[in-house]
Formats: C-alpha cells, structure tokens, sequence
C-alpha cells in the first residue's frame, strides 16, 4: 500500500532529516515507528500524505507516487492526526468540526450529517454536540481531532503522538481502540515514545535514528534487544528489563507483556515450588 | 517565510556578533539616512558593496542571501510599479533614463533590507534588550520588545504546522476565486490567534511565579561595554556620513544614462 524507496529529504533550515530511507507497509499492518528526538520519524509519515515531497527517492502511495498528487487526493486515503490538537480545532461546534474535513472532500450533506453522528459516536463524543471545541478538556479535544480523521473513512491512518498528555485510562482506551482500528482492516500507523504502549499494542516496529531507519521487525524482537534500543535512544519496558535481569533462572528474554510475563513467572514459580 | 528567515539570530562568534549593537543601529541608520539621500544608482551600488565584507566577517552569508531572496520579489514589484508610473506621465529627474529611476528605488529598498539584515543577523534579542535597557527605556518596554522579537519564528513555525494539520483535513488553499482564497485562511488564523494568546497568558504566569517585577532596580550580569572595534566602527559610519554628506552637497553624481551616453 505504501512504499518508501530511498526517500532522502532536507528542511530548508538544512536540517538533513531522512537520508535514504526505505520502507514497505501492506494493506491492514499496525506499525510504530520509534526513535528518539529528531531522527526523522514525524518527516518520514508527513511523506505518506504528502505535506512532504521526497527530494529523492520516491514514495508510492496505492502505487502512485506522491509527487504528482494534491495532498488532499492523498489525505483522502492517509489520514493524519497531529500530535497536538490545539492545532486544527477552529470550528464553533464540536460537529463543524467534523465535518469539516467531509465538505473539503466533496461529501453529499446527507452523508456529511450521517458520518458526523457516526464519528462523535465512535469516540464519545455525542453529547458535546454543540459545544464550542475550546471547551472541551485536553483529553476530549485530542479524542474529537481523532475524530475529525476518522469520519471521513480513510484507509490509512497515521497518529503522531498519540499518547502524550494523556492518563494511564485515557491511554488503555486509546489502545484498545487503535487495536480495534487495526482488526477492522485498518492501517494503522503511530508515531510515539511510548514503549510501554507500545509493548502494549505489540505491533511490528520501525526504529529510526539520525534519519535512517536502524531495525524492522516485530515488538518483542526489538524491543528486548539492548544494543538497538540503546542506538535508538529508547528505554527497553520495564518488564523486559526485569526478565533480563532474571535470565540466568533460565527464564525467556523476549518478554515485553506484562501479562504474559505474569503467567510465565507463576508457572516458574509453581515448579520452583514442587517438593 | 524566507523573509524571516533572513532576520533569525543564530549564535555565531564572529567580530561582528560582538560588537556594541548601539553602534551597530547608528551603522545602520547612517547606511539607512545614505541610501533616503541618494537617487543614483551609482552611489546606491556602491553602499551595496561596501556591507559585504561585514557580511563575509560575520559569516552569516547564507542567511543574508536568503532574505535577499525573500526581498527580491518587493524590489521586483517596486521597479514595475515605478517604471508604470514613470512610464504614464509620472516625473523623474530629467538627466535619468525611464529605467534608472526604478532601478534606484528597488537597489534602496535592497540596501535597506542588507543592513536592517545584519543587524537583526547578528545581534543576539539579548543584546538588544541590553542596548534598550541602558539607553533608558523602561524595562517593560524593553522586555515586551524582546518577546516579540523571541517569538517571530516560534509564530511562524507554528503556522507552518497549522497550515499542515488543515492540509491533512483537505483544505486547499490555493483553490477558489479572490473571496474564497482569503475564506481559506479561517482554519489557519484561528487556531494561531488561540495558540498565540493561550502561549501569552501561560508566559505570564510563569513570569509572576519568577517573581516578575519584585524589585524596582533590576541588576543586570552581563553590561555593554564599548571596546575598540565599536570606536572603529563608530568612525567608520560617520566618515561615510560625512563623505556622503558632502558628495551630497558639492559634487554632482552622474547618473548611469550620462555614463553611458
């Protein structure tokens, strides 16, 4: 569905974000790209719809390359939520809002109104109707910009950041929902720094750092590996490291669930225990 | 945007980052009173040239090649419209081709630019506040001043994200008549006008929780000091306002067409 060919892209500022960066997601995969500060990860999905035009390289998205298209004949298929919402909120009610984005694709009105009630349904926001977006706490705000993406059905959907300010329930939810995203055949792509959550999701992970892209493989694959998170700037979860630490008992090390980490030490424990 | 970039402070130490940036806004209104007293090109090329090896000096080429550049179209526009005007029944000095004049007006502009270019380049917002401070100005003045300078490019930035995020929602700007096109910018003014007073009222609290204001007389670490190079510079700008000064007075440029001829 996308394909990065040896996409290298410079800011004006001269900032040398991507050098030569490959990479190919399929329809319906759930991927996080990680790395620390600065190592190109928000430039890299701002190719996918487009913001940003490979300076070389290519990048096909549904087998056309991006450098031809209108943004927004990409954002049609790649929907993008920005990490901080306060960015694009500017509507007077919570359902302008919505269907904003739905009038700019050329949506009928019936559908508009149809898809508007359907979204602020899917993320809980029904009752805020006709409240003024400012309103709305930190949380509800980020939950409505996921919103304003979502209405419009796209196939992709790339979330930056999606976890920062948010508390442990807000986050399980979030999770819980981009899972649920990914079962119902979405692609989902998200942008963070968050290894638990991501521990969490256990989806496959690109690591990037200094514009390259460093690892690609599956979350207990790369999160328990020391040398890359440390070349990456990442810190293994918590239970990886505690499992590291307990590997001499004969233990696995590519432990990165809480819940799995806690029936595999029951069931140690249980044998440990045998008279 | 390349305008602004042409005007953003990056720390570079370099003669010219150092010295007094008084005298460097006197350097600046001189070259500035220079380029009002002219209307040959002659002169106005010359005063072009002569700021290149401060440029060169305080290494900050690209920067200043890039808000010439964001210049260029102004300086375009003004040689168009001053040749229009000139061209259908406008005056110009009479020893002038119809082409000259413009050109005058526009090199102006672009010498304006250079020098106000390697001021804002080259002076940290420290400074200037430290230059505003110890010429008297009351310190909320000053502080006010240096805040906006401070958050140009954190605005501009911030627009640019904006701008992005309403992309990724299908706005188009470049689509639509006059009316439209204008309409176009809501989704972008709003969320930078909220952003922009939100990001004020927090400054101000983290001002007051740092005991903004709690003494009258502020004390400053760092104080202005002038040193020989400011002297220098000092003689420097008024030998060429004088100069031009008396050129203006007792010799009469030849403008470019009498060269020429």
């Amino acid at each position: 569905m996308i394909e990065v060919k040896g996409v290298s892209f410079t800011y004006p500022t001269g900032v040398e974000a991507l050098k030569g960066v490959s990479l190919e997601i399929r329809d319906g995969e759930f991927i996080a790209i990680m790395g620390s500060n600065g190592a190109g990860k928000t430039t890299l999905v701002k190719h996918f719809n487009g913001l940003l035009k490979p300076a070389s390289g290519e990048v096909f998205v549904g087998g056309v390359s991006t450098r031809n298209v209108s943004i927004a004949s990409l954002a049609r298929k790649v929907g993008f939520v920005f990490q901080n919402p306060d960015h694009q909120l500017f509507c007077e009610t919570v359902e302008e809002e919505i269907a904003y984005a739905l009038k700019n694709f050329g949506f009928e009105e019936e559908i508009v109104k149809n898809r508007v009630t359907w979204a602020l349904n899917l993320l809980g926001l029904t009752q805020y109707r006709q409240t003024s977006p400012f309103m709305l706490s930190g949380g509800e705000r980020k939950r409505l910009a996921l919103a304003s993406v979502l209405a419009w059905d796209p196939k992709v959907v790339v979330l930056d950041e999606p976890t920062i300010g948010q508390d442990y329930e807000q986050k399980e939810k979030l999770r819980q929902f981009i899972v649920q995203l990914n079962a119902q055949g979405k692609t989902v792509i998200v942008v963070t720094h968050d290894v638990e959550f991501v521990a969490d999701c256990g989806p496959r992970i690109v690591l990037m750092a200094e514009g390259k892209i460093v690892a690609d493989g599956d979350a207990k694959e790369i999160l328990t590996n020391k040398e890359l998170a440390f070349k990456a700037s990442i810190v293994p979860p918590q239970i990886t490291q505690i499992f590291l630490g307990l590997a001499d008992f004969g233990l696995p090390m590519d432990v990165i669930n809480v819940h799995e980490a806690g029936r595999i030490l029951f069931n140690f424990l249980k044998e440990e225990v045998k008279p | 945007m390349s305008v602004f970039e042409g005007f953003r402070f990056r720390y570079i130490h370099s003669p010219i980052h150092q010295l007094d940036p008084r005298v460097k806004f006197l350097y600046v209104l001189i070259i500035f009173g220079i380029a009002i007293a002219f209307l040959e090109v002659l002169p106005l090329v010359l005063l072009f040239l002569i700021q290149i090896p401060f440029v060169l000096l305080a290494s900050v080429q690209r920067e200043w090649v890039r808000s010439l550049k964001g210049a260029s179209f102004l300086a375009i526009l003004i040689f168009v419209v001053n040749f229009a005007f000139g061209y259908f029944g406008g005056t110009y000095p009479s020893s002038m081709s119809p082409w000259e004049y413009p050109l005058a007006m526009s090199l102006r502009f672009l010498v304006l630019v250079e020098s106000f270019s390697i001021f804002f380049l080259t002076t940290s917002p420290d400074h200037l506040s430290l230059a505003l401070e110890q010429s008297h100005v009351p310190y909320e003045f000053c502080f006010a001043f240096t805040t906006a300078i401070r958050f140009v490019p954190v605005l501009a930035e911030e627009a640019q994200t904006i701008m992005d995020a309403q992309k990724a929602r299908g706005l188009e700007l470049e689509r639509g008549n006059f009316i439209k096109r204008v309409k176009n910018y809501i989704p972008i003014l709003i969320p930078l006008i909220v952003s922009a007073i939100r990001r004020s009222l927090e400054l101000a609290e983290a001002m007051e929780s740092r005991a903004w204001g709690a003494t009258e007389k502020r004390t400053n670490l760092y104080l202005l000091k002038m040193k020989s190079a400011d002297y220098a510079l000092i003689i420097v700008s008024l030998g060429m306002l004088i100069c031009s000064i008396y050129v203006r007075l007792y010799i009469s440029v030849p403008s470019l067409t009498m060269l020429l001829t």
